[in-house]
């Protein structure tokens, strides 16, 4: 029977509070964590992830309930069997002062090692398999802090690897990193937990990454408690834009990301396919106007996109005019400035959708174009 | 030393791009080397000079070609060079456990507070005790080994309470607090202290400050030498740790560092060390601060397995050339010791700030 390596039950995490009652993060908390099994924690800032985080690594012992770590207590082992069960890699940008990437993966030997720190050619073997798993075999020689960020945390989790842990927890190992850092470290992290078998838990903001890349989320809700499920299920319930619920943000289920709120600014039609249609959408839309499709001309603009053989043209039409824009920035200018003078000549203001239907149809149609 | 040679060893294959493993035990054994000549240097120059091969016969236990020199070899300067390399390599280990430990390139021994209470036992003694009775404006040896015995009780006191609370607290940043605000209460006192006193006892308590390595016999050697030596060993004990601190004490607690009992220990090796030394030898400055930054910079790594050794071999090393230059060779007179490290160490301190990468690329700061 598979047993799973992180457990806890009605976990109430939090923090002492001298001569008072502890300030409570979250309670009721029950999860199981599966060896190959890849989760990412979310939640709101200030939900109380790296508290989570910090209570299963053992560093903050819970209000209430226990962790198991591969069946044990993390706050009863002695530090070095911890080390052996669970690596961290923690949120802060670690500065390491001059040692090269090898010596610093060489640190998690640390509970395998003698008093000397001396490391055996099986000890040698782990780090050179450590270095290679995360892409920076060919680093080893170099001194940590001459390295960008992103490869600074990759030797930061190949020294966790080191430690041969059957966990892996890490507090926002993306936080620092640019998108496509974010994506090759989710692979790694994806691979590890695959081939490896081990058990990766990883705290983010990252909820696109997280949505594509996680086998399961833990996520944070109002009211701290946890729900627990796959990205889709929870999107589909409504549990991650319930969690994500702000001002000025909302959670599209639809694009699978997080849209501007702003009010309506007005209508356009779209005519066109591929790619630089896809984009003028993602434009059109970032500039707070409501998109229509193919269905046929509804709005008092219409943008259509031209895939010539080397260009894209782009041609705005509006109550009879018609104007063509070889770059998306001009056509976007076209249709803000269009909307904007044909907005003075009607008596209501074009930032509600109610005067843009009140436009006659022949206003629409009267377009010279083809 | 060849211990400490034979140490840096398995560190092959650890090497950083720019200097490797060879560099290291070369300047090692550079180190080393110069120590030994240093070590000479400091017995045949003095107000007296005495040539390298009389000092090679009365060490062996030969004859010198005058009678006074085997006297002033073996009775005062042996003792004094003997004191400048372990107080010297005191210093410079615990000023290193200290950077580490708090993770501060300005940390040094007496950042616990250590300097602030031996200076409080001796301006206890000097200045109280002298204003009251006035015995120790004519200071002869009891003068000497009274103010030995309040430095140790000064330095003592504040180390227990700096070891008590090393236990308790959570963070080491507190302790640094803690040993800060202790420096200005003690501070405080001897100021109160001074305002109250005599110029004459004044004078006697700044020439305490002012350090020395020569008041220290061959009997006080016997006891500030076997302390010194436990120190060092401790340190020695303590550098795998030391080597997971780089990283902070969360990810050393995450790789199986017992961070609460190593902090302790290293509290209380720094203690002792820097504490010993102060007793015996007032307060040294510059050294514990300077010469982790020099063997880091001179071997171009954070290895406290190569850093251990590098900073005893430096810190004995820079003791001898201070207290060299201190005797002003060829002369009769004497230059304060704490003026001839600061002045020899602020350059180099300098120096390794204004150096490309500086001292930030060492620590987390």
């Amino acid at each position: 029977m598979l047993e799973s390596i992180l457990e806890t039950h009605d976990l109430a995490i939090g923090y002492p509070v001298r001569h008072r009652r502890p300030r409570l993060v979250a309670e009721s908390i029950t999860l199981r964590l599966w060896p190959g099994e890849l989760v990412c924690l979310l939640g709101p800032n200030g939900a109380g992830k790296s508290t989570l985080l910090r209570t299963l690594a053992g560093m903050q012992p819970p209000l209430r309930g226990g962790v198991r770590v591969a069946g044990a207590d993390p706050y009863r082992l002695p530090p070095r069997e911890l080390a052996r069960l669970l690596g961290v890699v923690l949120t802060d940008r670690a500065e390491v002062g001059a040692l090269s990437v090898r010596a610093l993966v060489a640190l998690g030997r640390y509970p395998y090692t003698d008093w000397t720190g001396h490391l055996t050619p099986q000890d040698e073997t782990v780090i050179d398999r450590a270095l290679a798993a995360v892409g920076i075999a060919a680093f080893a020689p170099r001194p940590v802090n001459e390295l960008s960020d992103g490869e600074r945390q990759k030797v930061m989790i190949a020294r966790a690897l080191a430690q041969e842990p059957k966990l892996l927890l890490l507090d926002e190992p993306t936080a620092f990193l640019d998108l496509p850092r974010r994506v090759e470290l989710m692979g790694i992290l994806r691979r590890l937990a695959r081939e490896s078998g081990r058990a990766v838990l990883l705290s983010t903001h990252d909820l696109d990454l997280a949505l594509r890349g996680a086998d399961q989320l833990w996520l944070f809700q109002p009211g701290g408690t946890i729900r627990v499920g796959a990205p889709e299920e929870l999107v589909l319930d409504g549990a991650f834009q319930a969690a994500f619920h702000g001002d000025g943000v909302a959670f599209d289920p639809h694009a699978g990301a997080f849209k501007f709120h702003h009010p309506p600014v007005g209508q356009v039609d779209l005519v066109g396919h591929d790619l630089p249609a896809l984009w003028t959408r993602r434009a059109l839309e970032r500039e707070g106007f409501t998109v229509n499709g193919h269905e046929g001309p509804r709005s008092a603009v219409q943008v259509e996109v031209l895939n010539q053989q080397d260009r894209t043209l782009w041609r705005v039409h509006l109550a009879g005019q018609r104007r063509e824009c070889h770059t998306l920035s001009l056509a976007l200018a076209e249709v803000k400035i269009r909307i904007a003078e044909f907005a003075a000549t009607i008596p209501l203001s074009p930032y509600s959708s109610t005067p843009m239907r009140s436009i006659p149809d022949d206003a629409i149609h009267a377009s010279d174009s083809p | 030393m060849s211990a400490a040679l034979d140490a840096a060893l398995p560190l092959a294959g650890t090497g950083v791009k720019l200097r490797g493993d060879g560099w290291r035990l070369a300047v090692l054994a550079g180190l080393a080397l110069a120590l030994v000549g240093a070590f000479l240097l400091n017995l045949a120059l003095g107000s007296v000079r005495i040539p390298l091969s009389d000092v090679a016969a009365v060490l062996t236990g030969g004859e010198a070609s005058k009678a006074s020199w085997a006297y002033i070899v073996l009775e005062f300067r042996l003792p004094k060079a003997l004191t400048a390399v372990l107080a010297g390599a005191a210093l410079a280990v615990s000023g290193l456990q200290m950077q580490t430990l708090f993770r501060n390139p300005l940390a040094d021994p007496y950042i616990l507070g250590i300097n602030a209470g031996a200076s409080l036992g001796v301006a206890l003694v000097v200045l109280a005790t002298g204003a009251a009775t006035g015995f120790l404006s004519n200071v002869g040896l009891l003068g000497d080994l009274s103010l030995i015995v309040a430095a140790i009780a000064g330095a003592s006191l504040v180390t227990g309470l700096v070891i008590v609370a090393a236990r308790w607290l959570r963070h080491a940043m507190t302790l640094l607090i803690l040993g800060l605000m202790l420096g200005y209460a003690t501070g405080a006192v001897v100021s109160i202290l001074i305002y109250f006193s005599v110029p004459e006892q004044i004078q006697a308590y700044i020439s305490w400050t002012f350090g020395s390595f020569g008041g220290v016999t061959g009997r006080q050697l016997a006891i500030l030498a076997p302390v010194i030596g436990g120190g060092l060993l401790l340190a020695w004990l303590l550098t795998k740790p030391l080597n997971a601190l780089l990283l902070g004490e969360a990810y050393a607690r995450s790789m199986g560092a017992n961070v609460r009992r190593v902090r302790f220990w290293l509290i209380a090796g720094t203690s002792v060390l820097a504490g010993a030394v102060t007793a015996f030898c007032g307060p040294i400055a510059f050294l514990g601060v300077a010469i982790p930054h020099l063997c880091r910079a001179l071997l171009r790594t954070s290895d406290h397995r190569v850093l251990v050794p590098a900073t005893m071999l430096m810190g004995g090393l820079a003791a001898l050339l201070a207290d060299l230059v201190a005797g002003v060779p060829g002369s009769r007179s004497v230059l304060p010791l704490n003026a001839v490290t600061a002045l020899l160490g602020a350059p180099v301190v300098v120096w390794i700030v204004l150096r490309r990468d500086g001292p930030r690329s060492d620590f987390a700061t």
